[in-house]
Parts: C-alpha cells; sequence; structure tokens
C-alpha cells in the first residue's frame, strides 16, 4: 500500500527563507547595474535602464529563492514581481498624462482662462469659459436625457422581462448601440436635428442627443447588472409584507443598488464628455458664451482643445497652452465629478456594520 | 387575529411540471402546524400557495381552492398584494433590508405601503412588535442601527417583527430556523409557542425533534421519485403523528429510516 500523506520528521515543517535585506538590495543592485549597462550600451537611455534592471532582478530574486527557499516560493516571489511590474507598467500612461497636462497646463491655468470666452481674441490671452459652459450644457442635458431611460430600460430588463423575446432583442440592440462609433451618432443627431428645424442646425441640445446615443448603452448595461446584483430575498420580503412589486422596485431594490448606480451613470458621463467628434458635427463650433442649448453652436471642451490644437495662429504657443489648460480642466471636471459621485454613493449605500 | 386556512384538490405547477398534487387540508387558527418531509417533497413550494408567493417565480400557476375563513386566496379578482398583507412570511435565510435602519425594517411594512401614521404612533407599533419578537431589550439601544448589523438569531427575529408589525392573520415560516444555532432556534420557538396566542402560524421545518416540540398538527410530505409530484401523505395532531401515525412511509420517515 502506497501511502499518499508522508509522515514529517521534525523540522520538516520549516523551510528557509530570504532575509528581510535581500529584496531592497536586489532592486538597488538592479537598479544601479541597469543603469550603468544602459549607459555603456545605449547611451544613457533611461527606458533601457529599466528594462534591463527589471530582468536583472527577475533573475537573481528567481536564483536566491530558489537557493534559499525551494521552487514552490520561488514561484510566489516571481508572481507576485511580474504582476507588480505590470502594474508599475500600467502606470506609465496614467502618470504621463497627468503629468503633461499638469505641466503644459499651468502655464495658462489662471483666472482669466475661466472668466472670459475665445469672442475677439486673436493671439495670447481668452479663456475657455464658453466651453466650460457648454460642456456643462451639452453633458448635463446628455444625462438629463440617458439616465432615465437607461435606468428604466434596466428595470424592465432586470425586473420584468424575465429574459422573453423581447428583453433578448432589447438586449441585442443596446450591444449594438455599444458599438456605434461616436461620429455616427453626431451625424445621426445631425440628421434628426435637420428633419426636425432644417438644414444647418447646429445647437447644444443637437450634440446633447449624439452624446445620449453613446451614453444610454452604458448606462442600461451598468445598471442591470447591479439590479441583478440585489439578491431576490430583499424582493421577496417587500411581497411578502403586501408592497406591490414597482413599490417593492423603487423603495427597496433601487436603494440596495443606489450607489453602484451612481458610480455607473458617473462613468458614462466620463465616457461622453471626452466626445469630440459628435459635437463638431452637431454642435457646432462658437468662440463666445452660448447660455441657450436650443439655438446656436455650443462649444465643448473637448472641441475647444481641439481647435486651440489644430487651428493655431501665427504664433502657436498661446493655443497650445489653451489648449494644454483646456484638458487640465476636463481631467479635473471627470475627477470633481468622481468624488461627488462617490459622496453621493456613500451617502446612500446600505448600512453595514456594527 | 387569526383565520382558518382550507386547502381543497391544491395542485401547484411549474411550467408542465407537477409539482405538488392533489392536496387537501385544513389548517386550524391559534395553532402551529408543521409541514415535515424530505427535500424536494413540495412543502415550501406549498407554504408559498399559501399567500401566493409563488407567483414570484415565472411559469409557476395554481389549480385548486385555498380559503382563508371562507374566502378563495385564488378566486377571481383576487389582489396578491392584499392577500400578503393578511398572511405574513418568514424565509429562511435573515432578508433584513441593508438599506433600513433596524426601526425601519420593522416599519418596513408600513412606509414602503406609503400608510400614514403618526411618528408616536410608528414607534409604539415598533415597540410592540419588538416586543412581540422578543428582540426589545436587545435593541432598544440601537434602534437606528443598520439591521444588518444583528446576529444572525437576531436579524431572524427582526424579520418576524416585520411580519407581524402588519397584524396579519397567518404567519408562514419556511425552515426559520435552518440558518440559526441552538440557542437562537430555542428563543425562536419559545416566541413562535408565545406568537400562537394570537396567530395561524405554519412552519416547514427539516428538524424533525422541533415539529414534535412545538406543533399541534403535522402534516408529512413526500415524492414517489425525481420527477414526480410531491404529495401529502397524512396529517393529523402531532403526537399521533409521531406516535402511532397511519401510513407506514410516515412511521419511516420519522424513526430516519430513509429521508
Amino acid at each position: 500500500m502506497t501511502t499518499v500523506s508522508q509522515a514529517l520528521a521534525p523540522g520538516e515543517l520549516t523551510s528557509g527563507r530570504l532575509p528581510a535585506f535581500v529584496l531592497p538590495t536586489t532592486i538597488v543592485g538592479a537598479a544601479v547595474v541597469g543603469y550603468a549597462l544602459a549607459v555603456l550600451l545605449a547611451g544613457g537611455n533611461l527606458a533601457v535602464a529599466v528594462i534591463v534592471g527589471y530582468v536583472l532582478f527577475l533573475v537573481v530574486m528567481e536564483i536566491a529563492a530558489r537557493v534559499v527557499e525551494g521552487a514552490r516560493q520561488a514561484s510566489d516571489h516571481r508572481a507576485r514581481h511580474l504582476i507588480v511590474g505590470a502594474f508599475a507598467l500600467a502606470l506609465v500612461p496614467l502618470a504621463s498624462v497627468a503629468w503633461e497636462a499638469v505641466s503644459k497646463g499651468a502655464a495658462r491655468f489662471d483666472p482669466l482662462f475661466f472668466s472670459v470666452s475665445m469672442r475677439n481674441v486673436i493671439g495670447a490671452g481668452g479663456g475657455a469659459l464658453h466651453a466650460i459652459y457648454g460642456t456643462l450644457w451639452v453633458t448635463g442635458f446628455a444625462t438629463l436625457i440617458s439616465v432615465p431611460i437607461g435606468l428604466m430600460t434596466a428595470i424592465y430588463l432586470a425586473e420584468y422581462g424575465n429574459r422573453g423575446r423581447l428583453a433578448a432583442s432589447i438586449t441585442f440592440f443596446v450591444d449594438v448601440m455599444t458599438g456605434i462609433p461616436s461620429i455616427v451618432a453626431g451625424l445621426f443627431a445631425y440628421a434628426l436635428m435637420t428633419l426636425i428645424v432644417g438644414p444647418g442646425a447646429k445647437f447644444g441640445f443637437s450634440g446633447s442627443v449624439a452624446l445620449s446615443v453613446l451614453m444610454i448603452p452604458v448606462v442600461v448595461r451598468s445598471c442591470e447588472e447591479l439590479l441583478r446584483l440585489v439578491p431576490n430575498e430583499l424582493r421577496e420580503a417587500s411581497y411578502a409584507l403586501g408592497v406591490p412589486k414597482w413599490r417593492t422596485i423603487v423603495r427597496v431594490v433601487i436603494p440596495t443598488a443606489i450607489s453602484g448606480i451612481v458610480s455607473g451613470v458617473i462613468l458614462a458621463i466620463a465616457r461622453v464628455i471626452g466626445e469630440t467628434a459628435p459635437l463638431l458635427i452637431a454642435a457646432g463650433f462658437a468662440a463666445s458664451i452660448n447660455n441657450d442649448p436650443f439655438s446656436g453652436p455650443m462649444t465643448t471642451l473637448p472641441v475647444f482643445v481641439y481647435d486651440q490644437y489644430a487651428h493655431p495662429g501665427i504664433d502657436v504657443q498661446p493655443y497650445w497652452d489653451r489648449a494644454w489648460a483646456g484638458a487640465l480642466t476636463l481631467i479635473l471636471i471627470v475627477m470633481l465629478l468622481n468624488l461627488a459621485g462617490r459622496l453621493i454613493a456613500r451617502r446612500f449605500a446600505p448600512k453595514i456594520g456594527r | 387575529m387569526s383565520k382558518r386556512i382550507e386547502v381543497t384538490d391544491l395542485n401547484v405547477y411549474y411550467g408542465d411540471f407537477r409539482a405538488v398534487e392533489d392536496v387537501t387540508m385544513a389548517i386550524e387558527p391559534k395553532a402551529i402546524t408543521a409541514f415535515i418531509g424530505p427535500s424536494g417533497c413540495g412543502k415550501s413550494t406549498f407554504l408559498r400557495t399559501l399567500n401566493r408567493m409563488h407567483e414570484v417565480v415565472p411559469g409557476a400557476r395554481v389549480e385548486g381552492e385555498v380559503l382563508l375563513d371562507g374566502e378563495n386566496l385564488y378566486g377571481p379578482g383576487v389582489d396578491p398584494v392584499r392577500v400578503r398583507r393578511q398572511v405574513g412570511m418568514v424565509f429562511q435565510r435573515p432578508n433584513p433590508f441593508p438599506t433600513m435602519s433596524i426601526k425601519e425594517n420593522v416599519l418596513a411594512g408600513i412606509n414602503l405601503n406609503n400608510r400614514r401614521m403618526p411618528a408616536s404612533e410608528k414607534d409604539a407599533l415598533a415597540e410592540r412588535a419588538l416586543r412581540g419578537a422578543n428582540l426589545w431589550d436587545e435593541v432598544k439601544n440601537r434602534l437606528d442601527a443598520p439591521g444588518s448589523g444583528l446576529s444572525g438569531g437576531q436579524q431572524q427575529r427582526l424579520c418576524i417583527a416585520r411580519a407581524i408589525a402588519m397584524e396579519p392573520q397567518v404567519l408562514l415560516m419556511d425552515e426559520p430556523c435552518s440558518a440559526l444555532d441552538p440557542i437562537s432556534t430555542l428563543a425562536i420557538e419559545d416566541l413562535m409557542a408565545k406568537l400562537k396566542e394570537e396567530y395561524t402560524i405554519v412552519i416547514v421545518t427539516h428538524n424533525m425533534q422541533q415539529a414534535a416540540r412545538i406543533s399541534d398538527v403535522t402534516a408529512f410530505f413526500n415524492i414517489a421519485g425525481t420527477g414526480s409530484p410531491g404529495r401529502l401523505i397524512e396529517s393529523g395532531p402531532t403526537e399521533k403523528i409521531f406516535s402511532v401515525p397511519d401510513v407506514k412511509a410516515t412511521e419511516d420517515y420519522i424513526s430516519g429510516r430513509f429521508g
């Protein structure tokens, strides 16, 4: 008879451990060697230094761990170091964007930028107030259109559809909508408004319609998922108290899922607030403040950034500075939205803990 | 506040599948009736037809009659929402509403149905229901704390308080103790003994000792095999079912020879 479990001799429960100083020492050593090699072979290229140093670090740690701790622990170390590496790699573009936007946008991130429009401005000076207003109007109306439609569609799919034929076809078309190129959404809104108010109509609300075509599928999918996450037991508890279905949905299901729904809506807003192409078509371009979303062209921040960058004057620097400041403003608006969303979500989140 | 239930020739279907076949029985007021039987024999399904909760499952339907003091729950024009306000239910797993405090949970039936009630009356009702569920002393100092912060047994008693705050005629309990430890189970059994002075109580349980301890009437359900419908084998006073049942299968099940 063969035995599967082996009796352990005293001391077999322990295995070697790498001393605490090995990890930091290896990191520093690998960094120094990597930089030295990069200077010798590649003229001090920092990317080469990082890559060479990282590979060196992996190899040294692998050998050290295998010798001291054994094969299984070595795999554990290897996997951890690879994941940390992947994480750092993923952070590179993020950090780079943040740094570029802040360092280049700071030049014109001044009070003037937030207090005037581009009306009659040629060369230096001017601001993006008209574009900030435009962004708020266009995205605000897009949210006003998309959230009710999206949330109610999600409620139908999750609560009433019973995965029937209508629900299946709605899901299919929502998926199709997710794949619509944004420029097509802009053309759709422009064509629709041309049919309604006549040719050549470019105004803010038309841009909102274009954006909501892009936003509705995102809202539907995220809200549907979240509503399905609400445990059925809560619905049954509510029914058992003699609460009608619609009131169960409004008073029990949605409040339970509200924090996720808010995050989903914020993500959907973040998805469309940076759209440029559909707004160029549907909302047009303006240099002055326009606070009437139903008449006259309206500029949003992405369109402003595009315009400043693509059509500079003789001296390009003030235009590019404004473009970067506009980009920085856009990033900050999305961040603020995220923050506000988190606060709202926390305010309404299910009460946990004792 | 208790009504008699009479069930005549009740069949329950999920789509084409017949889950429960030809149940005829009476459930007496101010008494505890226990349903026992192996898993999948349809006792929970049958219980849920007594307040039309089975309709939550798409495709479920019922043939036959359930009379609540002579009024057919399945008659034309009967509103399931009204039925459920008369026949309360406690579920297997405690399910307090996570968005609500302890007090809001107790008053959920009032609040969710938008019934107007002065705050002082609400407080009195919450206290009455929590006292009724033997939970008042444990939570009276933290009524505004979240209901999900209580222990499992306390949560279950909170759910009972929530059900009796609606002042139903009948209380249905679907394995209310199966997720609880023996001490919480004892607390709930004591509570049921007290509640039966006012309510008609029907309980599904897998715990035979529990049925023997607390119930006045026991009904044994069984199933011939997988895919065949569950049937009521026999029902009668608990002492009789547990000592000299009429049917051999009942005796076999109770003495642990199968199931």
